[in-house]
This record gives C-alpha cells, sequence and structure tokens, in this order.
C-alpha cells in the first residue's frame, strides 16, 4: 500500500500517450490498490488517471457515488477503456488534481457507451451519462496526454443545459 | 504590503489597447495576476491585477504615457489580495425577457435574501429599438443551497413575461 505523488502541470510526463494494459497480474493488482487510495486520501475527487501518477498504462478510476443525486455505477475500475459512441454535449465545471487552484468550462459528450475490461482482464460493455459519463471522459483524455485545459470554452455565455421551471 | 496593485482602465474602445497597456507594464517590472476585459456600448473596459515592486505613484508615471495616447481612464488601487482567492460558483442564473426596468434591481434583490453571492454577472440587450429583450446570466454562490434559490425566483418570474432558469454548477475534480 503506497499513495503516490501526483504530477501537477506544467510538468510534460502529463502530456504523454499511455499503453494499453497487456499484463493482468498482482503487480497491476497492486498498482490499482494504490492508485485508488491515492485517490482516496487526496483532495475530493471524483477519478484518477494512472498518468496523473507517472504511471504510463491505460488504467482509470471513477467514482462519483460521493455526489448527491447523481446516476451512477459506484467505483469503476476502467482498463483500456474505448469509447464506442457519444451522444449530446454539455458544458460543465471541471477540475483536476494536476491543474491546482483553476476551474474551466468545458464541453462533454452527454452520453457515452463505453467499452472497458476489468481488474481480471474481463471485457465489459458501459452505457454513463451526465457527471459520470462527465468524469470517465475527463480522465480518458489524461490517457491520451490531454488535460482539461486543452478542452476549455469560454467562462462567459457559456451554455449550461438548463432546467426551465417557469 | 502585498505589492498587489488593482488597475482599472476605462476609454472609447480602439485596436491595441491591451497589447500597449501590458507592454508598459512589463517593460515597467509589472507582473500581471488575474484580469478580466469587457467591451460595452463601443467602450472599453479592463481590470487588471498587477505585482510591482514600486509604489502606486510610481506605478502611474508608468503607465500613464500610454493613458494620455490613447485617452484612457486610469486607475489604481493598492489592494491586500492575492492569487487563488477565487470562489467556485454553484448555481447559474438565467433570466430574459421584455426589457423593463428594474428587472436586474428586484432579482439581484431577492438572490441576495435568498443567500445568494453573485460572483459574476452578465447581461445584454437584444432584440429591436422597439421590442427590446433583456438578457441576463449570473453565477453565483448559494448559502442556503440551490433550491432556496429556485424558491425565491419563483416569485419572481410569477405573473411577469420572463424566464428564469436555475441550473446547480457541480463542479468536477477529477
Amino acid at each position: 500500500m503506497a499513495i503516490l505523488d501526483i504530477l501537477v502541470y506544467p510538468d510534460p510526463r502529463l502530456a504523454q500517450i499511455s499503453s494499453p494494459v497487456e499484463k493482468f497480474d498482482d503487480e497491476l493488482l497492486s498498482f490499482i490498490f494504490d492508485l485508488e487510495e491515492t485517490m482516496r486520501v487526496g483532495p475530493p475527487s471524483v477519478g484518477i488517471a494512472a498518468p496523473q501518477v507517472g504511471h504510463f498504462e491505460r488504467i482509470i478510476i471513477v467514482d462519483v457515488s460521493s455526489k448527491p443525486k447523481i446516476p451512477n455505477h459506484g467505483r469503476l475500475t476502467l482498463i483500456n477503456p474505448n469509447i464506442l459512441y457519444k451522444q449530446g454535449s454539455m458544458v460543465g465545471r471541471e477540475g483536476c488534481l494536476s491543474v491546482p487552484e483553476y476551474t474551466g468550462n468545458v464541453s462533454r459528450a452527454e452520453k457515452i457507451t463505453l467499452q472497458a475490461l476489468n481488474k481480471e482482464g474481463k471485457s465489459l460493455d458501459y452505457t454513463l451519462e451526465g457527471f459520470e459519463a462527465r468524469a470517465v471522459q475527463h480522465e480518458i483524455d489524461h490517457l491520451d496526454g490531454l488535460l482539461f485545459l486543452d478542452r476549455l470554452v469560454s467562462k462567459r455565455n457559456s451554455l449550461f443545459i438548463r432546467k426551465v421551471y417557469k | 504590503m502585498s505589492n498587489w496593485y488593482m488597475l482599472t482602465v476605462v476609454g472609447r474602445d480602439r485596436p491595441g489597447i491591451v497589447s500597449q497597456v501590458t507592454l508598459a507594464l512589463y517593460k515597467g517590472g509589472g507582473n500581471l495576476g488575474e484580469a478580466s476585459m469587457v467591451r460595452l456600448g463601443g467602450n472599453f473596459s479592463i481590470m487588471l491585477m498587477v505585482h510591482y515592486e514600486g509604489t502606486a505613484e510610481l506605478l502611474g508615471k508608468l503607465i500613464s504615457p500610454v493613458g494620455d495616447k490613447l485617452h484612457l481612464h486610469i486607475h489604481i488601487d493598492s489592494i491586500k489580495g492575492a492569487l487563488h482567492q477565487r470562489l467556485e460558483p454553484d448555481v447559474r442564473i438565467s433570466i430574459y425577457g421584455a426589457d423593463r426596468a428594474g428587472i436586474v434591481a428586484e432579482t439581484t434583490g431577492v438572490l441576495v435574501e435568498a443567500g445568494l453571492n453573485i460572483l459574476n454577472l452578465e447581461s445584454d440587450v437584444g432584440g429591436t429599438p422597439t421590442n427590446p429583450i433583456y438578457i441576463m446570466e449570473i453565477d453565483g454562490a448559494a448559502r442556503n443551497g440551490v433550491d432556496s434559490i429556485r424558491v425565491a425566483l419563483d416569485s419572481v418570474a410569477k405573473g411577469k413575461n420572463i424566464k428564469i432558469s436555475v441550473t446547480a454548477i457541480n463542479t468536477l475534480m477529477g
């Protein structure tokens, strides 16, 4: 068990593209354990990607269950995740453990269909929406060397999804 | 003394104001923090946080040649603030409807009562001169929760030809 150091922008390693996981062994399980531990002990966050701790394999963990009234799948450990289908778009505010003291508006798909491997290497499909879909897209970006800073939209006049009540 | 100054620059808009003002500051040893520029009705305005080792008077001297050349009003305040003092909004309120005197005062009065701290407000007038439409967007921190904002605005919208929507801003930290 270990708490890993989080890479912070402008560390150039955050722009590195991660490789697919090929070996499903105890070493992988141990790393995933540490990655989750790192996410849980740090500032409150709903996800983490392996490259954020300098480990360049395609592994992410997302857990939005701490947020009230948000549909979720509990803790998701997604290995070699692949978005098969995107639907809709919505602007929301994002921050990142690797970019302290800044948040910005980012446009993401509202609903995604995803294929990923679990810790045992078994392929699973997921349909995610809203905040959980946003979190997964944010973390998958890390695997491709992208930060939310690469996707900022204007702070002013950006369209949120509006629930008109009157 | 934090050595942070708030520099406010206002004047008739023309191309090149930002570059000339910031060049003068850079050459004089100033360092910029947060800034916000807005163009309203053909007028230019910007607020700049400037970190500068000298006095306000020296900073004024540094910037006045550009101000005189471009006919800008320049105001300098020594501020206690520093970077990273931002508050995160947790609610966005959008209001639009037929333009009518008093919309802002009425709505913001209700919002303050409901526990809202306004962090950003933008408004615009669209439509035609005979049928103007007023559009306003407010981001804020709802001290008593987003639902209390909804309830409070319900009474404002009632019986008027305006639309109000309230959206929670749920900042994702990943």
